[in-house]
């Protein structure tokens, strides 16, 4: 039967010679290689959840007035969208668990892209010849915090709504084309024209997933163009890679690993409650609600917002540019732009414009390793931050005090930590050469003796 | 007997052959073979295969109760046993087989050269190449903005006093969430109410304000607001002007000599205003003051806007006025 269908193959798509190769590719092992695999399989749960939850939603705003089994809600006007996610929830067999599933997916979608970024960032994989697997990498990133801010928006709940707020304000932040942007991608001034639903789902079902779709095809592609890169060890080196091959050997972990990440995401998705929407309620312009916390990967936004003082940059009494801007846009854009320049700012520093496909270790790069650790924990103090008042419900500690504590510590503690880690860095390669010195100073000792 | 053994031997060969070829040629490594891997793997797909089926009648019952969590355990148990089937099949069922080999080379200067030179001797087909590539960029360039025009349809953009609409004009009736006119003598000192212009859509920015009561004494309403505030009462825009969260919360302190004073705040970024100043921003990452709805008092004791707001509603942007 295999050498029939193979034959079948062969000779209707010539994949014999291509088959052969594919089987036996060499994976180089390593745990933290799986942390792109995890983002890989969180997105097929996403499409496979988000293509059921799309058989019942309707991304509607016209205003409706509940009727079903949740009674604290009866008789509420509240648009279709916001309805028909509800009655999805309570009311069809499953729809929970699909949703809670799709919702824990998203959240763990990034978190696995995060992890990869920092595994590939912190051991230089990033290096020629996969700078362009990199920056694919990131556009993913990106595509992926936008498309999961429009899942949750795209629920019109009181939650969706404040976000959706918020990112009007920071559209509208933006210097000189703001106001005239904000108004062609809302349709009119907030909450915006009707279609604007229809943007939203549009971009949310369609647009986006091919576009990550299609970027993960070729972010797999230029992987496999190039090779895995691997850790340095006996029988490895830049022109040899070692490691399982894909048949029989890597599939049956990869499969397990795809079996497994669903397995934790439908666990979370059926015990763990997220998002439990009709328990926020409908928005309306009118309305918002104290602690609201947006899903994780926003965290850092929201601190940003909350951080920065009241500037408002303005000539006369005019508005240049409103204070949203400078949390909810110049933040992450400029986290971004040093992740995006930073394997040509370390080539041009370095002078180093080899072949890389040995990795590093952290501490093999010290100046990479303390700068990334001091831009990482510059991001993680403002998404702390961004929970500040939580600190404040749970432990009573002065907000205005937080406040000024985090607006130096997001400076303070990014120099620490990079001197730290730098120094840190230097000490192990030290000790590492005393420990080389040691064992051959033995040897020569034994040899002698 | 030697012949018989030989014989014996060409019959085993004849039988055997094509398996020892076989052996010979293999291209994946024999392991040792494990029973006992195997007969986890076995149980391990037989307890999938259970809570698969167990999903399945979960979801037909009715009405039991946690049927969601039911179901995310059943369908959830199934997909973490067939990945422990997986791993053990890795881990203890395949042989350890560990593979070498080239990395692709790094450059390919032969083909690299071909396809520079296919393209640039294409180019001497062309004699004004400049000219040419220069009408064609151009059209290029004219369809480019031809297809993106259409865009212009999806808003207003170029219409920016959109952003300045308000539904606010004097004489306009202040009502509550329930649509029953605001009366002056109901409005309570620490008491904070929710107000929208009579008859018009409450779905907009600039439609709800807060309306609350401060002493006549402790107002300090910036110049030209004499009058705006009758008998203590304020109304502000009850859209922050940071990120555009409406003000849900107020500040209205129980010890005076003690607590800080009474304020607006926005819960969303915790900006806080000032409402006996104005508005004015007290802390926060807020820019400009909310604008305050001028207020007057009918004859039927009803509250009525005075007339528009004090500045433009809602989050800032380019050029906006800062009060």
């Amino acid at each position: 039967m295999i050498r029939g269908a193979v034959r079948y193959l062969d000779e209707h798509a010539g994949a014999a010679p291509f088959l052969r190769k594919a089987l036996r590719y060499v994976f180089p092992d390593h745990w933290s290689f799986l942390l792109g695999e995890i983002a890989m399989y969180a997105f097929l749960v996403l499409v496979a959840t988000g293509v059921y939850l799309a058989f019942f939603f309707d991304p509607s705003t016209a205003h409706t007035v509940y009727h079903g089994s949740y009674a604290p809600l009866r008789g509420q006007e509240m648009s279709r969208a916001y309805a028909s996610v509800v009655d999805l929830s309570l009311d069809r067999k499953a729809g929970l668990l699909i949703r809670q599933t799709h919702h824990w997916a998203a959240d763990v979608f990034v978190v696995a892209i995060v992890l990869h970024l920092l595994r590939i960032f912190f051991t230089g994989a990033f290096r020629k010849p996969r700078e362009l697997t990199y920056y694919v990498g990131l556009v993913m990133l990106m595509l992926a915090l936008l498309e999961g801010f429009l899942g949750y928006s795209l629920v019109d709940d009181l939650l969706s709504g404040m976000g959706l707020a918020i990112a009007y304000a920071v559209a509208l932040s933006l210097p000189l084309v703001g106001a005239n942007l904000a108004l062609l991608l809302w349709g009119a001034p907030f909450p915006g024209d009707p279609a604007f639903w229809s943007r939203m789902y549009i971009a949310h079902v369609l647009v986006l997933p091919i576009l990550i779709g299609t970027l993960l095809a070729l972010h797999i592609a230029l992987i496999v163009a190039r090779h895995h890169t691997q850790f340095r060890e006996p029988g490895r080196s830049e022109r040899r890679t070692v490691g399982i091959p894909a048949f029989p050997g890597y599939a049956p972990r990869s499969i397990g690993l795809a079996f497994a990440v669903a397995a934790v995401l439908v666990l979370l998705g059926g015990l763990v409650q997220i998002n439990p929407v009709w328990l926020w309620g409908p928005y309306h312009v009118a309305q918002g609600t104290n602690g609201a916390q947006p899903d994780w990967y926003l965290g850092w936004l929201i601190g940003g917002l909350r951080l920065v003082p009241g500037w408002d940059f303005a000539i006369g009494d005019y508005t240049v540019v409103p204070n949203a801007f400078w949390g909810g846009a110049a933040f992450p854009l400029v986290v971004f732009a040093i992740l995006f320049a930073w394997p040509s700012l370390e080539r041009r520093v370095t002078g180093d414009r080899a072949v890389h496909n040995l990795l590093d270790r952290p501490r093999d790069a010290p100046w990479r390793t303390a700068i990334g650790a001091a831009l990482f924990s510059w991001v993680a103090l403002v998404f702390l931050f961004g929970a500040a008042d939580r600190v404040y419900a749970t432990f009573g500690v002065s907000y205005v005090v937080l406040v000024w504590v985090f607006r130096v510590l997001v400076w303070v503690v990014p120099a620490v930590v990079l001197v730290v880690t730098r120094r840190t860095c230097l000490a192990l390669q030290e000790l590492e050469r005393l420990e080389h010195a040691k064992q051959a100073a033995k040897l020569t000792a034994s040899e002698s003796a | 007997m030697s012949r018989v053994r030989a014989l014996f031997a060409a019959l085993l060969f004849l039988l055997g052959l094509r398996r020892a070829v076989a052996e010979r040629r293999r291209v994946v490594p024999r392991g040792r073979p494990s029973p006992r891997a195997e007969a986890v793997v076995l149980a391990l797909l037989g307890l999938a295969t259970l809570c698969s089926a167990g999903f399945v009648a979960v979801y037909a019952l009715d009405r039991i109760p946690r049927q969601t969590q039911f179901l995310g355990l059943t369908l959830g148990l199934a997909l973490a046993f067939l990945a422990a089937a997986c791993v053990v099949v890795a881990r203890r069922v395949l042989p350890d087989e560990e593979v070498a080999h080239d990395y692709p080379p790094p450059a390919h200067e032969r083909e690299r050269e071909e396809v520079v030179r296919i393209v640039e001797e294409s180019k001497d087909a062309f004699t004004r190449r400049r000219l040419l590539g220069l009408a064609a960029g151009g059209a290029g360039a004219a369809l480019g903005a031809a297809l993106i025009t259409p865009v212009v349809s999806l808003g207003p953009f170029l219409d920016t006093d959109r952003l300045r609409a308000s539904p606010w004009s004097r004489g306009r009736r202040l009502v509550g969430e329930d649509g029953r006119p605001l009366r002056a003598g109901d409005i309570g000192f620490k008491e904070f109410y929710t107000a929208y212009p009579e008859g018009a859509d409450r779905e907009q920015v600039a439609a709800p304000v807060v309306v609350v009561r401060l002493p006549p004494s402790a107002l300090r309403l910036p110049d030209g607001r004499t009058g705006w505030a009758p008998h203590g009462i304020l109304a502000y825009s009850k859209v922050c002007t940071h990120a555009g969260c409406a003000i849900a919360l107020y500040r209205a302190p129980l010890y005076e000599p003690r607590e800080p004073k009474p304020a607006l705040v926005c819960p969303c970024h915790y900006s806080t205003f000032d409402p006996a100043a104005g508005g004015t921003v007290l802390f926060g990452p807020a820019g400009r003051p909310l604008p305050q709805l001028p207020l007057l008092i009918d004859g039927a004791g009803h509250l009525r806007a005075a007339g528009g707001f004090s500045g433009p509603v809602g989050p800032s942007w380019w050029g906006v006025r800062m009060k």
